[in-house]
């Protein structure tokens, strides 16, 4: 018959005990701060096609001869987009300033962008500015404005490109 | 500097070995089953992952609700069920990792050993992947800061056309087709995991995928009482306008999220892709590695084709291939990449005995650097150091990776090291039995539950009692001969079992101790 021997079975449950202890305490503990109290998110999302590259042009006969005659379209237009200048600063401190080049292989995608900031919380003034064309100068889309940051909450900033507005939620 | 750092780790883990040893006993210690643990932990979780999945509601607004109602109201098994999930993968992870480190300060990662080594880092990733998955499925907030980071780190590759964390801007975003997406991903990835564990153990022989009986049911009970104690309970549910203060964090799973916060994709992309690489390449930057191997080699005219080492051999190294010389009969061929050099196929070479007058014993297959003929010789000094014809004394084979038997100190005791104790065929057993002046042998080697070269002790005992060819042929002389197997750490034990045995080692006809 086997003896158990008491103090090697309390070894073996104190040893069970903290193998256990150490998996429960390790699941949910000790918490991560993500956010201080004084912190807000700010996300800037856009997606957005930049206008055509160069301009289309009517083909001569010569041209329309050269291509296949299921091929022989009147009109030729450029498939690459130009790169999309991007700038946000919160109260005159810039946070992004990228330029955005169109994805495929031949740059006739459109252009997205995606960034989560953590800011301090408070009033910020906002100015988010994009231009979707490389020959012109300046920034022909354009917001303004002062939000308020709650603490510890989000700010989303979009572009919508069918009504070629910003907007902040 | 690999070598220090596996001597460095071993140093800190084997005491904590010792110490689960002396409490389990070898057959019990957890560390001698991390593999089988393993498997163990994730049936758990497959078993209560399918039903929690019966539960789960893979809507947006249903989620949360679903994984509450198992939660609180049907918290007798509900709740029991998605703790028992949660405990069960993190404690894979910690089994996984004790199991990986283990392995690597062991030296287990060469040779034939390869293969497993390096189909184990996939694994790693896979393991990772199925949970993450998981903590998604809550769509509490900590689903939130999941999503929202994990995508945002997928983003950093430049293969993804859009940003997929744009999916995670508002609330309003989101549907209930990404749900199922996420549960499809959460059954699919898991079984990839077991597709993969399964090539993982695809070389060893009789790879071990199932644990002590006894450690099964505690780590069962222990789970679910852990389960009871401290159920696992949701965070508040997801709100895409929750800046999300602050995060209980699954450490096991969820390490480096803080490090994606701090430092970035990009950085924490080359940590892991570059800790991954290193543990693939670990095999071929080893010096051991580089130095010159051990590989069994075949002498064609001295095998039979029996097949016993074929067997035996734990690493499946050895093919049955039609004989070079003897039409119609197979031989032995060894595959050198898989060869880890234990020696246990010239262990079981029947051709490997010192019975036969020969001037040069040579063993169908044998190994080069620790011959049957340089063991033969061996023990002939040994027999010579006992003065055979002034005395008694014992013999004692040990293997090298156990506990050194050479430097035991015991008077009449004279210790002999093989690269592993199976490499000692039964017949030597036998012929130095016969020897007056041998008045017992004793033979020890790894713990069966942990021994280096995977099965050498339990072929041994298999040999010595009639369950295995080649076995120790029954005579009254062979009562002389013991076994004890040892642990690392159990130096003191085996020399006290020697000292015993020694002062009182067993008449013919008498009853030996035998611990298997």
């Amino acid at each position: 018959m086997t003896v158990v021997d008491p103090l090697r079975l309390c070894g073996q449950a104190l040893l069970l005990a903290l193998f256990l202890a150490f998996v429960g305490y390790f699941s949910d503990a000790p918490v991560y701060q993500h956010l201080e109290e004084d912190e807000a998110v700010v996300k800037i999302s856009v997606r957005h096609s930049g206008a055509l590259v160069g301009e289309c042009h009517q083909r001569s006969a010569e041209e329309l001869a050269q291509l296949q005659p299921t091929m022989r379209n009147q009109i030729s237009c450029p498939r690459e987009r130009s790169p999309l200048q991007l700038q946000l600063s919160l109260n005159g401190e810039s946070l992004v300033d990228v330029e955005l080049q169109a994805r495929g292989l031949h740059r006739d995608g459109i252009a997205t962008f995606y960034r989560r900031m953590v800011v301090p919380s408070g009033e910020v003034a906002v100015d988010v500015r994009l231009n979707d064309d490389q020959r012109q100068e300046g920034f022909p889309y354009r917001l303004q404005r002062k939000i308020v940051l709650q603490p510890q909450r989000v700010a989303v900033i979009t572009f919508d490109g069918d009504r070629g507005e910003f907007d902040i939620q | 500097m690999i070598r220090a750092l596996a001597r460095t780790a071993r140093a800190g883990l084997a005491p904590l070995e010792h110490l689960f040893t002396r409490l389990y006993g070898t057959a019990g210690n957890p560390f001698h089953q991390l593999g089988a643990l393993s498997y163990l932990l994730f049936w758990i979780v497959t078993v209560t992952g399918v039903y929690l999945f019966i539960f789960f509601d893979t809507s947006l607004g249903g989620a949360y609700l679903s994984v509450e109602y198992l939660t609180t109201t049907q918290w007798y098994l509900g709740g029991v069920m998605r703790s028992l999930h949660r405990y069960g993968s993190d404690a894979m992870a910690v089994t996984v990792t004790l199991h990986l480190v283990r392995e690597f300060t062991l030296g287990r990662y060469r040779g034939g050993r390869t293969f497993s080594w390096v189909s184990g880092v996939p694994l790693l990733w896979l393991l990772f992947a199925s949970a993450i998955g998981g903590f998604w499925l809550v769509w509490d907030e900590l689903a939130q800061y999941v999503a929202i980071v994990t995508t945002e780190w997928l983003d950093w590759l430049p293969n993804f056309s859009e940003p997929m964390a744009g999916n995670f801007l508002t609330n309003a975003v989101l549907s209930d087709r990404f749900f199922s997406l996420l549960v499809f991903l959460h059954i699919a990835i898991p079984l990839f995991l077991l597709v993969g564990m399964f090539i993982h153990i695809k070389r060893l022989k009789e790879a071990r995928t199932k644990p002590e009986r006894s450690l099964q049911w505690l780590v069962i009970g222990g789970l679910v009482v852990l389960s009871l104690i401290k159920p696992v309970v949701s965070m508040g549910p997801a709100d895409l306008a929750n800046g999300l203060a602050e995060l209980r964090l699954d450490w096991f799973y969820l390490n480096v999220y803080p490090l994606i916060d701090r430092w970035g994709p990009g950085p924490v992309w080359g940590l892991l892709v570059g800790f991954s690489t290193l543990l693939v390449l670990l095999p071929w930057l080893s010096p051991v590695a580089r130095a010159s191997k051990q590989v069994a080699i075949v002498n064609p005219p001295n095998c039979n084709g029996c097949s016993w080492c074929y067997q035996d051999c734990p690493y499946e190294a050895i093919q049955m291939v039609p004989h070079v010389d003897k039409s119609g009969r197979r031989m032995a061929q060894v595959d050198p990449d898989l060869c880890t050099g234990c020696g246990i196929c010239s262990g079981s070479c029947p051709s490997a005995t010192p019975f036969r007058h020969v001037d040069e014993l040579v063993s169908g297959i044998d190994l080069p650097g620790f011959s049957i003929d340089h063991l033969k010789g061996e023990v002939e000094s040994a027999l010579d150091r006992l003065q055979c014809g002034a005395g008694q004394g014992v013999l004692v084979f040990g293997c090298k990776y156990a506990n050194d038997v050479t430097r035991l100190d015991i008077p009449g005791v004279e210790g002999l090291t093989l690269p592993c104790i199976a490499q000692l065929p039964p017949s030597f057993m036998d012929y130095l039995a016969r020897k007056d002046c041998v008045s017992g042998i004793f033979i020890t080697g790894c713990s069966p539950d942990d021994c280096y070269a995977r099965l050498g002790s339990r072929w041994v005992d298999e040999r010595m009692h009639k369950e295995r060819m080649p076995y120790l042929r029954p005579s009254p002389t062979t009562e002389k001969i013991t076994s004890w197997w040892a642990g690392a750490g159990e130096r003191r034990a085996l020399r006290e079992k020697v000292a015993a045995f020694a002062s009182a080692p067993p008449t013919p006809g008498g009853e030996g101790d035998d611990r298997g």
